[in-house]
Formats: structure tokens, sequence, C-alpha cells
């Protein structure tokens, strides 16, 4: 595998057309049309489309209707248009607004669950991102997130403390959980160059195993239950809720904002960020200009995975109240794809982060009320990011003009 | 590093000598001492069995039960003059050759076994052992050759997983519509092909990141997957995913042959076709035009652009057929192993396969030996835990992760990958 892994979407830059000064009205134009944004909203419509041509294909009534296209193929358009409707519809209501539901809490209730879904998405990409813009690929999110989330969670039903100092403890505990298991993969590649997207996968299994042990420990799991998992974890270690009773919406979400602020401000306006931008854009000559290569790898594995082990604790203290084997979900991959959606800048890792929450909560609700899978929504999203990825093929496929380059570098 | 003359600066050369390698002989010592306290010193009382035979055996070979400890001292004992060998070649810098870690290994696992069945009672059944372990690497030897033709023509291909699964999920359901195990194994080198044009299409015409590509259409594969098997597959589980098993193919007379004859050849076709892709590559990669041009294109592009050599062409075919590979390797999954597909049944076999590719340095020969070293780890856990030790299952598990991160961080032996992989060919 080689070292230098350019963060995200290295794709050619096709070379700049408008060479000639073109009137102001035609520039605004052409950057709407050239934006890196358009593209991005273009990519969304064209995977829902996908996910559509899907669950028009998967479902028996579209079949039955195209049985008879020839003779009433207006009958098939509307079936499609009827299927892929309630489907998106569903999704739509599940993760913003329920306009069925009966009472204005349960009508505003998906929002805030897409936020709860958000939240580990947000901060596991923010680590994720933070790597990308290192030069590292760091595929090791889930592991850190089973870290993380296995710390804070003991801590939180290990120790008696007061309220609040309680749960900052044991999120802190989950920080550094994460940040020890990436910290590995940091300390290998800077002593002796071990590629980490191999031990971050490595530790990925080492770290799903390891909480599959721990959760057969009584001394570790506090109780003598025979299912594989722990005793709930302490109200004095619980994220407190944002909202009354029916939301789920937890400190975890504001845990998340600061996160990407802290993200922002290391990113643009520390010292160390731009030590960390340096090597990714160019180690050889961050090396020359006198920055330890080695000393970065490593302290960005330790804040990339501080920011799982964080997501991994506000999954254990605020969503589920109990450490289980499946903890971390999916959690640690989706991230990757949050954050090459996100460009892997914080902000956009968070609205990316918030746009796969909304995905998710919506997938739910879409799953129990249309009978669509939940995994439609993974199709979704990784058609997302290949055409992220790939900005040139979306321009080709709505016939966009290139971009402009921008004189903002200068 | 080997004994060579330098010019000092008096001008007078000197012998330099290669300092010892202690490496080795550290991890045999250690190793030795481990087996010689746990296994053979403390040791468990009662007495092991081994199992030999199966219940089809042409003639039955009775099991063979010892002494825990006894057997436990006596081979810990053998460990630990090896271990003393290996010193006494270390200091002399003489090499001991590959058979002897292979030996040494065989010897450590034999005194863990007879420590592990002692006092539980338990058998050690170890044709099933063995056969297990053959089993769950053939997808993992599949996709090491996959993702090794890949990496040696230049193209990192993490979507091993997602081909391994699309070949699963498309033999299972051919297989399952025509009716026809075989019929599955023709669709499963098609799908892999089909993931692997896609990776290519986007690493080699728009130059994204491959290990990005390769991470996304891991998940495209399995929401994919996931979803025609929660909907269509489930609608009509009988024409859609009824199960198709591969018929086992004995070979004569070699199948007679106890325990390795049972294990190795009396098997299904596909693992007969694994056997012939590892030698064919071990061949052609190293002795043929194509391997060469292969490896040209991996190595430095530019060079074999001079040559011409068509860079990006190469690298395609070769991408697309190792996803062919791949992509057998899913079948057996489904076909090879008689089960019909489930939502993602290659469950992380591909990130594994490229491990064992890594473990492999890059050679045929060695990605094989490091899946099997995958898959007996694997089948010893299973096996530990149907007969109950006092070794946490899971622990064992980890073993193989924790040997190829050891391996990747240069403990085992550096690794160097092929120097061009993972960097898109542009013609300038």
């Amino acid at each position: 595998m080689t070292t230098d892994i350019s963060p995200a979407a290295p794709s050619p830059a096709p070379p700049p057309t408008a060479e000639a000064k073109p009137g102001r009205q035609q520039t605004l134009i052409q950057e709407i049309l050239s934006g890196s944004w358009l593209v991005t909203v273009l990519a969304i419509v064209l995977a829902l489309l996908v996910g559509g041509v899907l669950i028009a294909f998967a479902n028996a009534e579209v079949i039955a209707a195209a049985r008879n296209f020839f003779s009433a193929p207006g009958a098939f358009f509307s079936t499609v248009f009827s299927t892929v409707g309630d489907a998106y519809s569903a999704l739509f209501r599940g993760a913003i607004f329920d306009w069925n539901a009966r009472t204005p809490e349960r009508a505003i209730r998906p929002l805030t669950e897409s936020l709860v879904n958000g939240t580990p998405l947000i901060l596991t990409g923010l680590g994720i991102a933070l790597a990308f813009r290192s030069g590292l690929f760091n595929i090791g999110g889930q592991g850190q997130v089973i870290l993380g989330a296995t710390v804070a969670g003991f801590l939180g039903y290990a120790l008696s403390l007061p309220p609040i100092v309680h749960m900052l403890i044991a999120a802190v505990g989950g920080i550094i959980g994460g940040a020890i298991w990436a910290g590995i993969a940091g300390v290998l590649k800077a002593r002796t160059g071990a590629n980490e997207v191999i031990v971050t996968i490595m530790l990925n299994s080492i770290a799903g195993y390891l909480l599959g042990y721990l959760l057969k420990q009584s001394w570790f799991t506090h109780t003598q239950s025979a299912n594989p998992q722990s005793r709930t974890i302490d109200e004095s270690a619980q994220m407190f809720l944002l909202l009354p009773l029916p939301f789920r919406l937890n400190f975890g979400f504001i845990l998340a904002i600061l996160a990407t602020i802290f993200v922002w401000w290391l990113l643009e306006r520390s010292t160390i960020g731009f030590e960390f931008k340096a090597v990714g854009a160019n180690p050889h000559a961050a090396r020359t200009a006198g920055i330890s290569v080695a000393k970065v790898t490593v302290l960005v594995m330790v804040i990339a995975g501080g920011l799982a082990g964080l997501a991994g604790a506000t999954q254990v203290l605020g969503t589920e109240d109990k450490l289980t084997g499946g903890i971390a979900g999916s959690i640690g991959f989706d991230a990757i794809t949050v954050a090459l959606l996100g460009r892997s800048k914080p902000l956009g890792t968070f609205f990316a982060g918030l746009l796969f929450g909304a995905f998710k909560a919506g997938g739910y609700l879409m799953q129990s009320q249309t009978g669509t899978p939940i995994d439609i929504v993974l199709v979704v999203q990784s058609v997302i990011v290949l055409l992220i990825a790939a900005p040139p093929l979306v321009r080709t496929i709505f016939h966009l003009p290139a971009p402009v380059l921008k004189r903002k570098e200068s | 590093m080997s004994a060579q003359t330098l010019d000092t600066p008096t001008g007078a050369p000197t012998k330099v000598v290669a300092p010892i390698a202690w490496k080795y002989p550290i991890v045999y010592s250690v190793l030795a001492l481990i087996a010689l306290i746990f296994f053979g010193l403390i040791g468990r009382a009662g007495d092991t069995t081994f199992r030999i035979a199966t219940g089809g055996d042409f003639f039955a070979i009775p099991d063979l039960v010892v002494s825990a400890k006894a057997t436990g001292l006596v081979l810990s004992l053998i460990l630990v003059v090896m271990a003393a060998v290996s010193i006494w070649f270390a200091t002399r810098r003489d090499d001991l050759g590959s058979w002897f870690p292979v030996t040494f290994g065989i010897v450590f696992v034999l005194s863990f076994l007879a420590w592990a069945g002692g006092g539980s009672g338990g058998v050690i059944p170890l044709t099933t052992l063995l056969a297990g372990a053959l089993a769950l690497s053939v997808p993992l030897i599949f996709g090491a050759m996959c993702g090794l033709i890949g990496e040696r023509s230049g193209i990192i291909n993490i979507a091993i997983e997602g081909q391994l699964l699309a070949g699963a999920f498309l033999a299972a359901v051919v297989a399952s519509v025509v009716k026809n195990p075989y019929a599955g194994l023709l669709a499963a080198p098609i799908a892999g092909a089909l993931v692997a044009v896609v990776l290519t299409f986007f690493a080699v015409k728009y130059w994204v990141n491959q290990i990005i590509i390769g991470v996304v259409l891991n998940v495209l594969v399995v929401g994919l997957t996931n979803f025609l098997y929660s909907t269509v597959l489930t609608e009509n589980p009988e024409l859609w995913n009824s199960r198709q098993k591969l018929p086992n193919l004995p070979i004569p007379l070699l199948s007679d042959i106890p325990i390795l004859g049972r294990v190795l050849f009396d098997q299904n076709i596909l693992v007969y076709i694994m056997y012939v892709v590892v030698i064919a590559l071990q061949i052609f990669v190293f002795r043929s035009k194509w391997g060469l041009r292969m490896r040209a294109v991996g190595e430095h592009p530019k060079a074999a652009d001079t040559v011409g050599i068509k860079v990006n062409f190469t690298r395609v075919r070769n991408t697309i057929m190792a996803g062919a590979i791949a992509g057998l390797g899913g079948a057996f999954f489904t076909v090879g192993s008689g089960l019909a597909f489930g939502k993602e049944m290659s469950a992380g076999q591909g990130y594994i396969a490229l491990a064992a590719m890594i473990l492999g340095k890059w050679n045929p020969k060695g990605a094989l030996f490091a899946a099997l070293l995958f898959g007996f780890s694997k089948s010893l856990g299973n096996t530990l835990q149907s007969i109950g030790t006092p070794v946490p299952n899971e622990l064992l598990l980890m073993l193989p992760y924790i040997v190829t991160i050891l391996a990747v961080a240069g403990f085992v032996g550096r690794v160097r990958p092929p120097a061009a992989e993972g960097v898109p060919y542009v013609k300038s």
C-alpha cells in the first residue's frame, strides 16, 4: 500500500476553460453550475433516482404492472410513482417531519431522531476526515468506537460519582480508549511504516473480539446475566436529555457540535493543524520544512481515535443504556462515507453526518411502514459518495461546465 | 545485510560482518519456554484423545489416546531443542530455511492441542479440524489471489469483500433458478468482475483514490445484496434462494490417504479450481510474459509504457480478471458449502484476504500459507469452543489479526508493496 493517500476526491481538475473574462452575470451562472455544492446536490438526486429504480424493481405490484406494460403503460408508471413515492415520503416522515403523526411532539420527533442518529456519525466522521486531511486513511473507526464505548460504558457503571462529573469522566475515558486504539496504528506507522489501512482493519476485528470476550466476564459486565451484555449505565453517567422524554436527543449532540468547532479550529486556526495539512499535502516537503512527520502521524491518529471514542461514549452513555456486542453498529464504516461526503471538511462532515443520520432514522420508518428494506439507504449513500468522488462524471451526466479556477488561494 | 567491504577514510578496506539476527531465535525461545512451562511442567492431568478417523473411512484408524502432561512435556522439550538449534544457527549467521518455522509451528500447535484436550475429556478431531481449516481458507485464498493480481498491476483492491459477497449472491441466485450448482459457479466470476469494472472505471478513468472506491463499493454491494435479499429473495425463496451444493468429487487413490488425503482430495470442484489457480499464478506471475508485464506496470508504469506496454489497459484487464477470481471465492460461501445466501455472509473475509496477501508478501505461495494460517486458527477456535478449554475462544480468534499487525509492522520480516500501486497512471 502506498503511504501517500491524498485527501478526499483527488480527481483531476479539468483545465480551466474561462480564460477570457466573461460578463459578471455569466461568471455567476458559471460558478453556480460548476460549483462543488451543485455536484453534491445532483449526486444526491441521482442516488435517490437509482434507489427509486431499485425500490420499483423489487416491488411485486410494479412487476405485475410491468407484465401489462404494453396494454396499460399508464398504470405501470403510476404504480412505479406511487411505490417509490410512498417509500420516499415515509423516509422523509421518518427523518424530518411526520405530518401523519397524532401529536405535535410526535410530528417533530423524527427530526430529533435524525440528530440522535447523526451524532456518532459526525464524531467518528470528524476523526476520519482529520486523518484524511493529514494523508492518513483511518478505516479503524469501528474499532475505535468499540473501544470508546467499552471504556466509557465500564466507567459508567463501575464507578459511583456525582452526576455530570461521572458522565464527563466516563466520556473522557471513552476518548482515551479510542485514542489508544488508534494510537497503536499511529505509532506503528510512524516507527515502522506499517500501513495504517491494514493495521486499523485488523484492530477493528481485534476490538470486536475483545468486546465479545469482556462481555462474557462477570467482573467486567457487573451482572450475572447469561446474555453478553453489561449492567445498565448509572443514572449519573447518562448523558442528560436536551428535551423532555419522548425525545431522545441528548448532550451527545452538543458534544458533536463542540467537536466540529474544535476540529475546524484545529485545522484552520492552529499551528499543529497547519502541520497536519502540510503533511497531508506533501510529507516530503513537510519534512524538509522541519515538521516531524512521525509526530504528526501519531498525533493525528490519537485525535482521530479520541473523536471516534467519544462517538462510542455518546452511543453507550446517551442512546443505548448498556454495553452490548452490537453497540457500535456499523458506525465506523458509515462514518467513512460521511467523511468522504463531507469532503473531509469539519462543517461538511457535520452536515453529511446529519444527512446520513436522517437517512438512518427515516429508513426505519420506511421499512416498518412500506416494507422497503432499510438497506436501500446503504445503496443510496454509497452511490452518493461514488458520484461525489468523481465530480467530472456528474458534470458529464448533466452536461455541466468545468469549474472555474478560483482566486481564493492566492 | 550481508558481509561486504567498505573503504574506510584511511583507505584500508575493513570487513563488515553482518550483525547476528536475534529476532527469530528470541521468538522461538519465548514460544518454547511458554510451551515448556504451561503445556509441559504445569500441564493438565488426564488424557487427550486425537481422533483421526472420520465416519466414512475405508479402514478406521483407532483414536490416539495420550497423556496430556507427558505429551506436552515431550513436545515442548522438542521445541526447546529447536530453539537452541535456531540460536546456534543464528550465531553462525546461517539460514535455517523455511521448513524450520513450519515444523516449529506444527509441534507448537500439537503441544498446545495436547494441553487443551487434557482434563476436559474432550476429543480433538484432527481431520475435522484440518478440513474446517481448509474450508475456511478457500474464500480467503481466492480473495488474496485477486488482491495480489490487482496490486501487482498497480490497482489497490479493497473491494475484495464486495466481490466475494457479490459472487456468493449471484452464485446462489443463478444456481437456485437453474437448479444446478454448476450454473452458480459460472455466474459467480461475472459478479466479481462487474465489481472490478466499476472499481477500474473510477480508478483509471476518474483517478479517484482507489481505497475510497474500494470501501464505498463494499458498502454498495452490501446494500444491494441485503436489499435484494430482503425483497426478492425472501418473497420466493424456493425460486431465488434454494440451497444448491456442489457435489464432492473424491480423487481416486489420493483421497484414501488418511487425514491429508481426505482433507485435500475429497472436495468439490471449487477447491480443485483453487489449487489450479494458486499453482498457475505462482508460475505465471514470475515466469511468463503476462506476469512480467503485470509486474512492470505495477512497479514502474512509465518504464513499461516506454517499451510499449499499454499501462492502463493492462491494469484494467488484470483487475477485472482478478475480480472474477474473487467472485469464484464468493461462490464457496453459497454453492460451495451448500448454503442459501444470507445477509452479509462474507463477514469481513475480504479484508482478511487482503491481510493474507500482505502477510504473504504479494506472492501466491506466501498468500496461500497466510490464508491457511487464518483458516486454521479460526478452525482451531471453533474446535476448542466445542470441546471447551481454558483458553477463551475470542483470544484465539484474535491471534491471526495480531500476527498480521506484527507482520505489517516488520517484526516477521519487512514487506514491500509494488511501487506504483494506487497511483493512477497519466501519460504526460
